[in-house]
């Protein structure tokens, strides 16, 4: 078993710096928090080194900024689960189109599921 | 505002989506045997709650009950950390003592330097131009705007944080908290009082000495 690893230095600034409130991180919905989760999981497991997911994250930005406008809606961590979705594709570790099928199946489960 | 209730439904649309999406990623990867439920718990928990401005409350508590602490962590910040089980951070750690008439004050005129691993993740002002340049030139008002009001005769020490050394200010022990354990010293240690912006709270008071951030 490996050591663990020290957690990445998140930005506190600049593109990639996470939504923050009184110092502390911002999550706006549940889903943001476990994909913030999943990823630093993913990154202490050695799945990936923080710098490739870094330059993703910045690169997913500056692309929506490109295509958007600033009166469209902004999330800044549906931008990450791009990045974290791209990277995890190219690594192998999660294609796609299982995705894909995956988001499928979960919402065709009956409404209300979750409420 | 017109359509508000609209952009509304569809804001929360669009987050059902990205939501349904990273549900998605989560258990696929659980299913392969990529990580587990259980350590992405353990992260969030972390991040919740041992990160953020306790590790330097905890330090900051030892050295008000134990003098030989205290000149260790003046003398050499890191090592003396490191004596309480805390991670050392990446850059060198300058840890500036206030006392009767020396009231410490900490920025980073160039960006946003920081010792995170001690206060956790900066608040906002910290990284605003007008706090960064206006706490050099008038530090006296500015933490009079925090709510820290400074007699002329307490003399206020500015440090400028670099990416090569960043500093903690090491605040006075709140009067009245004698009788109170090293833990309960630790609660009266608020982030703003480790950046020099807030004195540390007062025993029995729910007020932080500032609440903007």
């Amino acid at each position: 078993m490996a050591e663990p690893r020290i957690p990445p230095v998140l930005d506190l600034e600049g593109p990639a710096a996470p939504p923050q409130r009184n110092g502390e991180l911002v999550f706006d919905a549940v889903w943001e928090g476990r994909l913030f989760g999943l990823t630093m999981a993913l990154h202490e497991a050695g799945r990936f080194e923080w710098e490739e997911f870094r330059a993703r994250l910045i690169a997913e930005i500056a692309h929506w900024e490109r295509q958007h406008d600033s009166t469209e809606r902004w999330s800044f961590y549906e931008r990450w689960e791009a990045a974290l979705e791209g990277l995890l594709a190219d690594k192998g570790l999660c294609p796609r189109e299982e995705l894909d099928g995956r988001e499928g199946v979960l919402a065709a489960r009956a409404p209300g599921h979750d409420h | 505002m017109p359509d508000h209730d609209h952009a509304h439904d569809h804001d929360h649309a669009v987050s059902e989506g990205n939501a349904l999406r990273a549900e998605a990623l989560e258990s696929l990867l659980v299913e392969k045997g990529v990580v587990t439920t259980a350590a992405i718990d353990a992260v969030i928990r972390r991040y919740e709650q041992d990160l953020g401005p306790m590790n330097g409350a905890k330090v900051v508590a030892r050295a008000w009950v134990d003098p030989a602490y205290r000149e260790r962590l003046l003398r050499d910040a890191w090592s003396a950390i490191a004596e309480l089980g805390l991670a050392r951070g990446g850059a060198p750690l300058v840890v500036v003592e206030n006392a009767p008439g020396i009231q410490n004050v900490v920025v980073c005129t160039l960006c946003s330097c920081y010792p995170a691993a001690l206060l956790g993740i900066s608040p906002s002002w910290y990284k605003d131009p007008a706090y960064r340049s206006r706490v050099v030139r008038e530090p006296r008002k500015v933490l009079a705007e925090f709510g820290l009001e400074l007699g002329e005769d307490v003399e206020i020490r500015v440090w400028d944080s670099s990416a090569e050394l960043r500093y903690m200010v090491l605040p006075e022990r709140s009067p009245g908290s004698e009788a109170m354990t090293e833990d309960e010293l630790a609660s009266l240690v608020t982030r703003d009082s480790l950046i020099g912006v807030a004195r540390a709270k007062a025993p029995g008071s729910d007020a932080p000495g500032a609440r903007r951030g």
